[in-house]
């Protein structure tokens, strides 16, 4: 099941030269990128495993590409996601996040429902590999 | 440059200097740095190329990127970090850096201080550097031979591959001083076989460093006066006869004390107002009060002193 999480994730993949080109965007707007992996793309899992540190003074995307490069390397068959931060006093969070690599077979999730309190139903969700 | 869009048949060389930028470029290193006629020459050469490279690539002729990384040897004070600020201007106006940025670092940006903390440093400097130009001050510190277990030989070997696989992404400019610089290479030969440009700075004549300092005095709105003229030229002369002479710099640094004494004298002798002139020139007295006119500082005279006996 394609999981859609952040910008794009409608769309089909990125190539790599469109990831280039949101990158550049991201730093002429001036907000520092950093890379993110997992392999539980369960929509609960807000924090993913750092790839390196974010990059604060970047210039050109160049430099994000080659770590993406990198991460690609060691973690090929997981999720892969772009944060783009923005310091800016009064915003200081994530403002744009996407997703750049995802494994072979993509896991699913599954909705399961629970009855209680009478006939009232709790709704969860699992991964499903 | 686009595949799609159709080879012109003619180039206008003289358009493509002015259009792109690299005259402003050029002109602004003529106006404002004095002397150093090699290293304009060599530069003006570099720009022709680059020039005729891209009109090349334009027309649809064979091309390669040429090697853009450049050495920089010369004495301290000679103009070598300024250069390659105009130097990464010029590589943008041309197309050959993305961003134009300068990166300026020293051994202490790239190299770690333990196992493992190189490579990371290194990297860091580097991905910052991308789209623009890294200037490695006193390049040669990044090799020590009398340690064989110096992390800078690790910081040399991704520097290396990252000036040899991304050629198009960043220009290494490394700098230093010429004799040390020598050794460097001969002890690092892939350093010498990647770097095409190796551009010597010379030292400042007298007469350079005088113009040097009207420059600087005139661009901090301050005038000398005529005394005050002869006696610049004078300590000037003296000057590079004493030890740690670093051209340039050591010009700023006397006429930043020069300025020192001048305010001193103004607050401790005016008695009534004092008029944008007063406050604006530097006198004889500013200038020979200097330790330069009486054989250097204290410590150094008895140094030499003791070499005589």
């Amino acid at each position: 099941m394609r999981i859609t999480q952040g910008c794009f994730s409608f769309l089909p993949d990125l190539t790599d030269e469109q990831i280039s080109a949101q990158v550049e965007y991201c730093l002429s707007r001036g907000w520092a990128v950093s890379l993110e992996y997992t392999d539980d793309p369960h929509p609960r899992n807000t924090y993913w495993e750092m790839w390196g540190m974010p990059m604060f003074d970047l210039r050109d995307p160049k430099g994000v590409m080659m770590e993406l490069d990198e991460c690609r390397k060691a973690q090929g068959d997981s999720y892969i996601r772009i944060n783009a931060f923005d310091s800016t006093r009064g915003f200081e969070t994530v403002t744009m996040s996407f997703i750049v690599n995802r494994p072979k077979v993509e896991p699913k999730i599954r909705m399961e429902r629970t009855e209680v309190d009478g006939r009232s139903i709790r709704y969860t969700h699992s991964i499903v590999r | 440059m686009n595949d799609e869009t159709v080879a012109p048949d003619s180039i206008d060389l003289r358009a493509e200097y002015e259009g792109s930028g690299a005259k402003e470029v050029l002109e602004e290193l003529d106006r404002e740095l004095i002397g150093l006629k090699p290293v304009k020459d060599r530069i003006r050469e570099t720009a022709a190329l680059l020039l005729v490279e891209r009109a090349r690539q334009k027309l649809g002729l064979a091309h390669e990127t040429p090697t853009l990384h450049m050495s920089f040897t010369g004495n301290p004070g000679t103009g070598k970090t300024t250069v390659a600020l105009k130097m990464a201007g010029l590589l943008h106006r041309l197309g050959y850096v993305r961003k134009g940025h300068l990166v300026s670092v020293t051994r202490d940006d790239l190299v770690g201080q333990y196992i493992g903390h190189t490579a990371p440093k290194t990297k860091e400097v580097l991905k910052r550097a991308m789209g623009g130009v890294l200037f490695i001050d006193e390049a040669y510190y990044l090799y020590r031979p009398d340690n064989e277990r110096d992390y800078g030989q690790e910081a040399i070997e991704i520097l290396l591959q990252v000036m040899e696989n991304n050629r198009d992404d960043l220009v290494v400019i490394l700098a230093g001083y010429a004799d040390r610089m020598e050794n460097f290479f001969s002890s690092n030969p892939g350093f010498r076989s990647r770097i095409a440009h190796h551009i010597e700075f010379p030292d400042y004549s007298d007469e350079e460093l005088f113009q040097i300092a009207e420059h600087m005095l005139t661009d901090q709105s301050y005038r000398l006066t005529a005394e005050a003229q002869v006696a610049l030229r004078e300590y000037i002369g003296l000057r590079r006869l004493q030890p740690h002479f670093a051209n340039a710099r050591s010009i700023r640094n006397a006429l930043d004390r020069a300025r020192l004494r001048q305010a001193n004298r103004l607050f401790t002798a005016s008695a009534g107002p004092l008029d944008a002139v007063a406050l604006s020139t530097i006198a004889e007295g500013d200038i020979r009060a200097s330790r330069v006119f009486k054989g250097g500082l204290d410590s150094e005279r008895k140094a030499a002193m003791a070499g005589v006996k």
